[in-house]
């Protein structure tokens, strides 16, 4: 069979990136442009700026991918873009070069769903068995998704207000802690103890979660405790928060598995880096006899390759997009 | 002018943000202050709940703003990250675009806020008790004030 060549572009958030991918599972050549530094001096992704530096950036990520690759346009059988959900100025300038590249090379147009690439980015490290449970994880996502089949999408639950790295984030900042504050929290919880008490977030028996409470919780523990005139155990208090979080996020997940009778997991996405909860699942998925694959830590963070792994499935389904193609800042996974 | 009010709930949050948006108009700039977990994120909830967006609303930690579309633009800040750089930001272009602006963490940016705006300071009293005090810069705010309160 012939091969597939997809020549992807991500610019939802603050990664400029390309990349041609072969097959849905082979990386060719990936560049990654980040703009982390530019932001940091912001503390968080200001859009404006960003946008801009998506458009000053985006014709040396295209060329260079090219470069890398050996190729040129002519070997590719299409083009894939994320439309959204994200930065509305960001996805607009990906898209608007997807467009062009598609009109001037004559080649189909695949608009692909952010979260699907990140799934998708697990297909790069191991073919993809059906069906399957992903978790989402990140500072905007936390979404619990059923795939019966090849990019098929059906959200089984979500959280229903912040998402767990926004959590993670909020908790390093009531105890001080410098940003960003997951990262930090998954530190310090290897040298504390989980001696607080916290409620498990929303243990109940829906496939959703609630963080803002468990965040919530936090802050009225240490208002009380300082009323008090008792001191925070701060590496304790990180570690118990991290515990609860990752409670109810392995106990729904590890339910979802068993209801629909499913032998493979994955995770995608941000927090999927965090050492603490990658451990638990594997040891849970050892455990109950089911594969968990999880994306290597390279994938974790924004970039194109996963966009041309889930484009290439797209593609083979036949999504395609014309010329009117437009951003969407959100929008459900379908 | 100054004025108190207290609630007992999320609940209460909600509908008093759900009744300044039945004042709403364009460019209604709306500052809001208070320690995390104070309700300044609950309350843009009940503005946006009332601008019929139905997206949920998380706080914009991560990306600084946040827009949805509603029966009119809902922008969302926090700017707590910005610890005052402004800068390039282009966050001034946000309070003339025609949309609800709604700012948490704004006394960090007060150099660049318009005179003529909207501000409640949330204090926690316990657990679901929290008392806002509005204070309300200019002719419009003060009468805003007074059709709601």
């Amino acid at each position: 069979m012939k091969d597939t060549y997809i020549f992807a572009i991500e610019s939802s958030c603050d990664e400029t990136s390309a990349s041609i991918v072969k097959n849905g599972s082979v990386e060719i050549a990936t560049v990654v442009l980040s703009q982390m530094d530019i932001h940091a001096e912001y503390g968080g992704v200001v859009p404006e700026i960003a946008s801009r530096h998506h458009i000053e950036n985006v014709t040396m990520v295209l060329e260079e991918v090219l470069e890398k690759s050996n190729m040129s346009m002519d070997d590719i059988d299409a083009i894939a873009v994320t439309y959204g959900p994200g930065l509305i100025g960001s996805l607009l300038i990906g898209v608007q070069v997807a467009k062009t590249l598609s009109l001037v090379y004559n080649k189909p147009l695949v608009p692909v769903h952010h979260i699907a690439g990140h799934i998708y980015a697990n297909n790069l490290v191991k073919p993809m068995e059906f069906p399957l449970i992903a978790l989402v994880v990140s500072g905007g996502h936390t979404k619990l998704i059923y795939m019966k089949e090849d990019y098929s999408f059906e959200e089984i639950g979500g959280t229903l207000d912040d998402a767990v790295g926004e959590a993670y984030d909020k908790v390093a900042r009531v105890l001080g802690l410098p940003y960003p504050g997951g990262p930090m929290i998954d530190k310090l919880s290897l040298e504390g103890q989980d001696t607080y008490t916290l409620p498990i977030p929303l243990d109940d028996n829906s496939y959703n979660f609630s963080f803002s409470g468990l965040k919530s919780a936090v802050i009225n523990l240490v208002h009380n405790e300082k009323q008090r005139g008792n001191e925070i155990r701060i590496a304790d208090l990180a570690t118990t928060f991290q515990n609860r979080a990752i409670d109810v996020l392995t106990k729904k997940t590890m339910r979802a598995l068993k209801e629909y009778h499913v032998k493979h997991l994955i995770i995608a996405g941000g927090v999927s880096a965090n050492k603490i909860l990658r451990n638990r699942f594997q040891e849970l998925c050892l455990e109950n006899n089911i594969e968990l694959i999880v994306p290597k830590m390279k994938y974790c963070t924004d970039n194109a390759a996963m966009i041309g792994a889930a484009g290439y499935y797209a593609y083979k389904l036949g999504r395609r997009a014309g010329l009117d193609l437009n951003a969407k800042a959100t929008d459900s996974l379908k | 002018m100054e004025f108190k009010v207290t609630t007992r709930s999320e609940l209460e949050t909600i509908e008093l943000a759900q009744n300044f948006e039945s004042e709403k108009f364009p460019n209604m700039i709306i500052c809001l202050d208070g320690e995390l977990g104070s309700g300044k994120t609950v309350f843009t909830k009940g503005i946006a709940n009332a601008l019929g967006i139905t997206e949920s609303i998380t706080s914009p930690t991560f990306t600084i703003i946040k827009e949805y579309d509603g029966e009119l633009p809902l922008y969302h800040m926090d700017v707590y990250r910005l610890d005052g750089n402004t800068d390039g930001t282009g966050i001034e272009e946000y309070f003339t675009k025609g949309g609800v602006v709604v700012i948490e963490w704004a006394d960090t940016i007060k150099d660049i806020l318009p005179s003529e705006r909207l501000h409640i300071k949330f204090k926690i009293v316990d657990e679901n008790k929290r008392i806002l005090i509005l204070t309300p810069y200019g002719k419009q705010y003060e009468e805003l004030c007074e059709a709601v309160l």
